[in-house]
């Protein structure tokens, strides 16, 4: 088994952890959790390309390494607004929740707006 | 028109395309650095100078008849990345200058610093906002590569997701929250699919991909991810869960803009990847799967939108279902002789959809706005007598929607003939059928809202603040903009076969846009609610008969409500997301 094949099975692992967290899991703060999971998981995979990119005797294919720069970043200030709209959210409710029946449900009561 | 030919060289106004990024994005910065009470004139200052640049390229690509292409730093793919331009670009990025312009002077003056002041929060956040929002929306519209196109979705998530709680009340604060949390799910989703096909390809290039791209078990799953993340960006349903809290809680400009053209921006990199990238590898099953999709989106939407018992959230829902109007688009643009998806009127006609689409929902999201001001509430029972206190914005609303609804010489109703020629071509007569749908639950809600609007006053109306002209008079140059589409020549830009319209033809038309209305009429009597206003109608034996039969509909829409409820439980919206990936990789691979 090749180091980009271990490699691959646990960015394949770290996704599919990521996602089901990501989906199943209620809070907020562990969905953004599992978001950077899952987003790590992803990285992960852009290097497992670039070491197969480089068979043809380079160290490394380099263009797969810049984009995960990018995804980083990316990643980095997704989870920043994320987490910062929870703070707010905390403030000004005093609980952490994403729960449709905690806000006031479209349809039921007119006035809540 | 044929897919990009590979462009290894800048072409003439190659350097437009580059103004078009850097106009917005630097204009983001200087009104970042100044601050103050300068961010809305240097905003409003931007707008003009955005539109003539869109305007420039619709003109060169005009001129030229073929994509315009520049390569940033003189490198050609695939070792440097390309913009391009296209006729499907230059439409889109015109439309939204247009939307984007027009929101500027209607949010003018509810997003003003006031004099004496230092700085607003709010205005501060919007003006920015929306300039970000315009710099991402052009990436989207002139990127070569699949990778800027994931940095610019980015963008413009991150862009839009602050608009939905500019106000800072709880519950827009979650609805962002949760936007933001399953629009990432689906960007990771794109992002996973980017990966696999430069693994594959070595290329992320468009024009380079659609060369190479051929069916193995990695290109299936990359599309099937791409496809699904997309869609979870774009909020088709099921996908759904965060769209209604968002679009109805954010303020009424911001909210034009998000339901007009942020939707958009995913919906035409969907376009670009099946259409340009991969156009042989989804076969007819994944966009008969994806009209399904479409059409469900149609149906529900809809029923949801016409039970909803606040304004902004039937406009709300009603831009859910018009989203589903554009996936109808695939299968028609599918040639069974090539065995794969062709630019051909079908595909003009989603893209004159959408752009329809996004100048009217703006004019009647605007004019929601309007209305709500004045109020001070949108609950539709209580909007009796509001036509004669703000007659120009019910003007607009009522345009907006006639406009959705395919009132020639209106940009949707050349988009449906569009569309409903192409389901005849390829005898596909149950999309037809559920365009035909589509049309009448449009008139469903439009003829809700208005019966109210339009009957009398409960109790005298007092305005809370004084309506300005120059905001009716944005939304109302929206909607007007949207019935005109029609008539401009398309021909340069989508394959629309060039028509003179007849006086005959248009009289056709517009008697066939009675159909809507009529069956609307009778969808809005079932389903809607009225309040007492039912009750006090003039034949009472007739509200008996009818009784029995809405007695049986109210059942249907609220079992319609409740599951709408259910799937938008971020488990349920998580399993369909991963069944939907499952669903479309099946149907790939029966293809191949």
């Amino acid at each position: 088994m090749s180091a980009a094949t271990i490699f691959g099975l646990c960015a394949a692992a770290a996704i599919g952890l990521g996602l089901y967290g990501l989906i199943t899991n209620p809070q907020p703060l562990r969905k953004i959790l599992a978001f950077n999971l899952l987003g790590s998981g992803v990285f992960l995979i852009f290097g497992v390309v670039a070491r197969r990119g480089a068979a043809s005797g380079f160290g490394g294919d380099p263009v797969p390494q810049a984009l995960v720069i990018t995804g980083i970043v990316v990643a980095f200030s997704a989870t920043a607004l994320a987490v910062a709209l929870l703070l707010r959210l905390f403030q000004a409710t005093g609980s952490a929740t994403l729960r449709a029946d905690a806000s006031p449900s479209p349809g039921t009561d007119p006035d809540a707006a | 028109m044929m897919p990009h030919p590979v462009l290894d060289a800048a072409t003439t106004g190659g350097l437009l395309l580059v103004l078009a990024l850097v106009v917005p994005l630097v204009s983001v910065l200087v009104a970042f650095t100044v601050g103050g009470r300068q961010i809305q004139r240097i905003a409003l200052g931007t707008m003009p100078l955005g539109l003539a640049i869109a305007i420039a390229i619709a003109v060169v690509v005009w001129q030229t008849r073929g994509p315009l292409a520049y390569l940033l730093g003189g490198w050609a793919p695939p070792l440097g990345v390309a913009l391009r331009a296209d006729g499907l670009s230059a439409v889109m990025m015109v439309i939204t200058a247009l939307v984007i312009c027009a929101v500027g002077a209607f949010a003018h003056a509810d997003f003003c610093s006031p004099v004496g002041s230092q700085e607003a929060r709010a205005p501060f956040a919007f003006w920015i906002l929306l300039l970000a929002i315009w710099g991402a929306l052009n990436t989207i519209f002139l990127a070569g590569d699949l990778f800027t196109l994931y940095v610019a979705l980015e963008l413009l998530t991150f862009a839009a997701v602050p608009l939905v709680c500019l106000d800072g009340r709880p519950e827009t604060i979650q609805a962002a929250l949760r936007y933001l949390l399953f629009a990432l799910l689906g960007s990771v989703l794109y992002l996973v699919s980017t990966a696999l096909l430069y693994g594959a390809y070595g290329t992320l290039d468009i024009a380079l991909l659609a060369l190479r791209v051929h069916p193995e078990s990695a290109t299936l799953v990359a599309a099937a991810l791409i496809t699904v993340g997309l869609l979870a960006k774009t909020a088709l349903f099921p996908l759904h869960l965060w769209l209604p809290p968002a679009h109805a809680g954010a303020p009424a400009a911001a909210s034009a803009i998000l339901s007009a053209l942020v939707v958009k921006g995913s919906f035409f990199i969907v376009v670009r990847v099946w259409f340009d990238v991969m156009p042989a590898l989804p076969g007819i099953a994944a966009a008969q799967l994806l009209a399904g999709l479409g059409a469900a989106a149609i149906v529900f939407g809809s029923v949801v939108a016409l039970r909803q018992q606040r304004l902004k959230l039937l406009i709300a829902y009603s831009t859910l279902a018009q989203i589903g109007y554009l996936f109808v688009t695939f299968p028609l643009a599918f040639d069974y002789a090539s065995a794969q998806l062709a630019r051909g009127g079908a595909l003009a006609g989603g893209l004159l959809q959408a752009v329809s689409h996004a100048t009217a929902k703006a004019a009647m999201f605007m004019a929601a706005g309007l209305i709500y001001a004045a109020l001070g509430h949108d609950r539709i029972t209580g909007l009796g007598g509001v036509a004669r206190a703000l007659p120009l914005s019910v003007l607009a609303f009522a345009l907006g929607g006639m406009a959705l609804i395919g009132v020639p010489p209106g940009g949707a109703y050349l988009a449906k003939e569009l569309l409903l020629q192409a389901a005849a071509e390829t005898e596909q007569w149950w999309w037809a059928a559920i365009i035909q749908a589509g049309g009448i639950f449009t008139g469903g809600y439009l003829v809700l809202v208005l019966a109210h609007a339009l009957g009398p006053a409960d109790e005298p109306i007092k305005l809370r603040v004084d309506v300005r002209w120059s905001q009716e008079a944005a939304a109302l140059a929206l909607a007007v903009c949207s019935l005109t589409l029609g008539l401009l020549p398309w021909e340069a830009y989508l394959s629309v076969p060039r028509t003179t319209p007849s006086t005959s033809l248009v009289f056709e038309g517009l008697l066939s846009a009675l159909w809507p209305v009529l069956g609307g009429a009778v969808l809005a009597i079932l389903l809607g609610h009225w309040g007492p206003r039912l009750t006090r109608a003039p034949s009472q034996s007739l509200v008996a008969m009818v009784g029995s039969i809405r007695r049986t509909a109210l059942v249907l829409g609220r079992m319609v409500e409740r599951m709408d409820g259910t799937l938008r439980q971020w488990p349920a919206a998580g399993l369909c997301l991963l069944l939907l990936t499952i669903l479309f990789g099946a149907a790939t691979l029966a293809r191949h």
